[in-house]
């Protein structure tokens, strides 16, 4: 049993970290139709700007921890939408209008820029950063087994409902977020209401690379490594956690987000840890195959 | 098409705009180069991580962007001083015959020099071997190229055939001691099988999701490989796998050898050269197979389900059988080349099959052309042979690749050589530029 909580709370920590790269795949996705290939190396290069922020940030002698990671988040969170501005004005936009298979293959070209980028602008080797957030709390103990939770899960999982909180609020209250819904359903005509169709599809990107950026953050934090392969893995499993939630659906990114988080922990201490990826790619090819809508998808109808 | 005249009048105004542009690209790059640039985290002496400031890198990075920007905004801006117009209308057309024109020239020149190299770089171990890596990648461009060029099928997970090829190979030759000739058709079989067993769970997916799960199955592949320790050797992969003979004839010193038989003088350089006829035969073997399943009715049904899966099946098309053959002899191919890889290094890794791999095959099939055979050899030859000549850039090979994919697609989305064949004409063979044809999706 306490086995058992504890893996839930790292589930549930690793799964907040997918959930908020899965939006980003999602909201793309629900607006231009189109898998931004891209995205996991997003949030692999939020994950260095953090890093090196940080590193900057402490050679000028800003050492204080909680004011040092607030800078590191804006700085990364700024950086990293302004990677997700350029690539969607670089790669994507000129290929608005063709089919489905040239902005994905543009995505891939993207990707592979983006990790050779980093690669040879920092180097291949494994960046390690020691822990700057310490301390746990112990909940329930038995003769054999403590359960914990640290410090850094309970920051990961609280700024995720904060940021789900504000996200949310974007999407059903503000301006941007009727025009991305109105993009979502149709974009010609929400260009014919007069939404600039450019703006939204430009400050979606922007959104979803910041949220990535928190989610490099987090993993920088929560691992305390991190290299310049880190995007792919991730940013696949990202992708299965918005499929298996229903792409296109904001809830569902979340949701996908936890299950792919929690089966991969619970395959991982009740199978085999060497088997975790095949699990959450296995589950990839299952959910395509099986429910191509997700979980709280809408059935969506292939106009000819 | 604009004219001339007024933007030409315009052109002080121009260079006004454009420099603000060019100013506003330099200042995004600038934010984005900053961090990733301008500053460098690198391990110390004691093992933290330390940063080290390299401002001139990004002081001349940003001038160049500002440049190019400032060039991209005189010429090709929304307020440009048209360069299309100096360029006749019937540009395009008339480019894409001189493509053809020359092309039928290319190919025969380059099949005649790829005969002639071990002729003429005999003593040059390191151009062969060159040479051999570069005919490995032409072959495996041409397997994929089945499956994405004329199906239209993007495949993601094309090195999960190499590596069944050559893990097929790796273990049967190990284990039973079977020669490479037994061992290549299996190779060859097994990974068509593979193919098949792909194909099946992705026939109801469009093209975007079928790519992702194509992606998925190599990544399970190579993770299979990588932690099945008892069956494939784990990490460590398989070592010592016998070497191909000459059809029984080992390339050996002594009583029995090809050397010995033959009667000439014990050369290492006769196993290179065997190798090097050896993968030219079998990507021939791969093109003259593309090019005579392209006249047959399964291939005019890749290529029409590739223009429109819908028109396809509503004229009849089993689209099932058309994608399950497009995949099986596109994986078959794989299989080959992997099987010749395994026997060519002698030792074979989970390393040697990663997703990186995958990626490197599709940018040349990209960058050749979807569906040009001529175009994939070519791209082949000049990213990995040229690459290879500049070792000091080897490091940015991958970054010239992704750059290339995008502004291909950005460009010329049907690839450098982007005319298309017809396989079916009624008097004439007319090319057809990339332009005038849908693009796939």
């Amino acid at each position: 049993m306490e086995y058992f909580v504890q893996q839930l709370i790292i589930g549930v920590t690793l799964g907040s970290i997918y959930g908020l790269i899965a939006i980003g795949y999602t909201m793309v996705y629900g607006i231009i139709g189109m898998i931004n290939f891209a995205h996991g190396d997003v949030f692999m290069i939020g994950g260095f700007v953090a890093l090196i922020a940080f590193l900057a940030l402490v050679s000028i002698g800003i050492t204080a921890v909680p004011v040092a990671l607030l800078l590191v988040l804006l700085i990364a969170m700024a950086t990293t939408a302004l990677y997700g501005w350029t690539v969607e004005r670089f790669a994507y936009r000129p290929l608005r209008q063709s089919s489905r298979l040239a902005p994905l293959i543009s995505a891939i070209g993207m990707s592979i820029i983006l990790q050779n980028f980093a690669q040879v602008s920092q180097g291949a080797r494994v960046k390690p950063l020691p822990p700057l957030v310490g301390g746990s709390h112990t909940l329930m103990s038995s003769d054999a087994f403590n359960v914990e939770i640290s410090n850094i899960q309970i920051i990961i999982v609280v700024t995720t409902l904060a940021l789900m909180a504000v996200f949310s609020w974007i999407v059903t209250r503000t301006r941007l977020g009727r025009d991305m819904r109105a993009c979502e359903q149709d974009l010609k005509m929400a260009s014919l209401l007069g939404v600039n169709i450019d703006r939204t599809i430009s400050l979606t990107f922007v959104i979803g690379a910041a949220l990535a950026a928190v989610a490099g953050i987090m993993y920088l934090l929560y691992y305390g490594v991190i290299d310049f392969y880190i995007g792919f893995v991730a940013g696949v499993k990202a992708f299965t956690a918005a499929v298996l939630g229903g792409i296109g659906s904001l809830p569902g990114a979340m949701l996908g987000g936890l299950l792919i988080g929690l089966i991969e922990t619970f395959w991982s201490a009740y199978f085999s840890i060497e088997y975790k990826d095949v699990a959450a790619f296995s589950i990839l090819i299952v959910a395509l195959i099986f429910l191509p809508t997700g979980i709280l998808g809408r059935p969506e109808v292939e106009k000819v | 098409m604009k004219s001339l005249a007024p933007a030409s009048t315009q052109s002080g105004l121009s260079i006004v705009a454009a420099l603000k542009d060019a100013a506003l690209t330099a200042a995004v790059a600038f934010g984005l180069f900053f961090f990733m640039i301008g500053l460098r985290a690198e391990q110390g002496l004691g093992g933290a991580l330390e940063i080290t400031t390299r401002w001139p890198s990004l002081a001349m990075l940003v001038a160049a962007v500002f440049a190019g920007a400032f060039v991209r905004a005189l010429f090709f801006g929304r307020r440009a001083i048209p360069l299309e117009c100096l360029l006749p209308a019937s540009f395009a057309r008339r480019g894409a015959k001189a493509v053809s024109s020359v092309s039928r020239f290319v190919g025969p020149a380059l099949l005649i020099f790829a005969l002639l190299v071990p002729v003429l770089f005999y003593q040059n171990r390191y151009i062969l071997d060159l040479g051999i890596m570069v005919l490995t990648y032409v072959m495996l461009g041409w397997g994929l190229n089945v499956v994405i060029g004329l199906a239209g099928l993007l495949d993601l997970g094309y090195v999960a055939f190499y590596a069944v090829g050559a893990y097929s190979y790796a273990l049967l030759a190990t284990t039973y001691g079977l020669s490479f000739w037994i061992c290549l058709p299996l190779a060859g079989i097994l990974a068509a099988f593979w193919g098949i067993i792909l194909g099946f769970p992705v026939l109801r997916l469009r093209g975007d999701y079928l790519a992702i799960v194509t992606l998925a199955f190599g990544e399970i592949i190579r993770l299979v490989l990588l932690n099945w320790q008892s069956f494939t050797g784990g990490p460590n992969g398989i070592s010592s796998i016998p070497r191909p003979s000459f059809f029984g004839l080992p390339f050996t010193d002594g009583e029995g050898s090809f050397a010995a038989t033959f009667g000439l003088e014990y050369s290492p350089t006769h196993r290179v050269v065997f190798l090097f006829y050896l993968i030219l035969a079998l990507a021939l073997l791969t093109n003259v197979v593309t090019l005579r399943l392209r006249r047959l009715p399964i291939g005019r049904a890749w290529e029409a389900m590739r223009e429109d899966e819908i028109a396809c099946r509503s004229l009849g098309i089993n689209t099932t059988t058309t994608k399950l053959t497009a995949f099986a002899i596109g994986a078959m191919f794989g299989g080959f080349a992997g099987s010749f890889f395994a026997t060519r290094q002698g030792f074979i890794s989970p390393e040697s099959f990663t997703f990186g791999e995958s990626a490197l095959v599709l940018a040349i099939v990209v960058l050749g052309g979807m569906g040009s055979q001529l175009g994939v050899a070519v791209a082949a030859l000049v990213m990995l042979g040229g690459f290879e000549l500049f070792r000091e850039f080897e490091l940015y090979r991958m970054l010239v690749f992704g750059f290339a994919m995008v502004l291909i697609m950005i460009w010329r989305p049907r690839g450098l050589v982007a005319t298309r064949d017809p396989s079916l004409y009624l008097t004439e063979r007319k090319a057809i530029a990339g332009s005038f044809v849908k693009v796939q999706g």
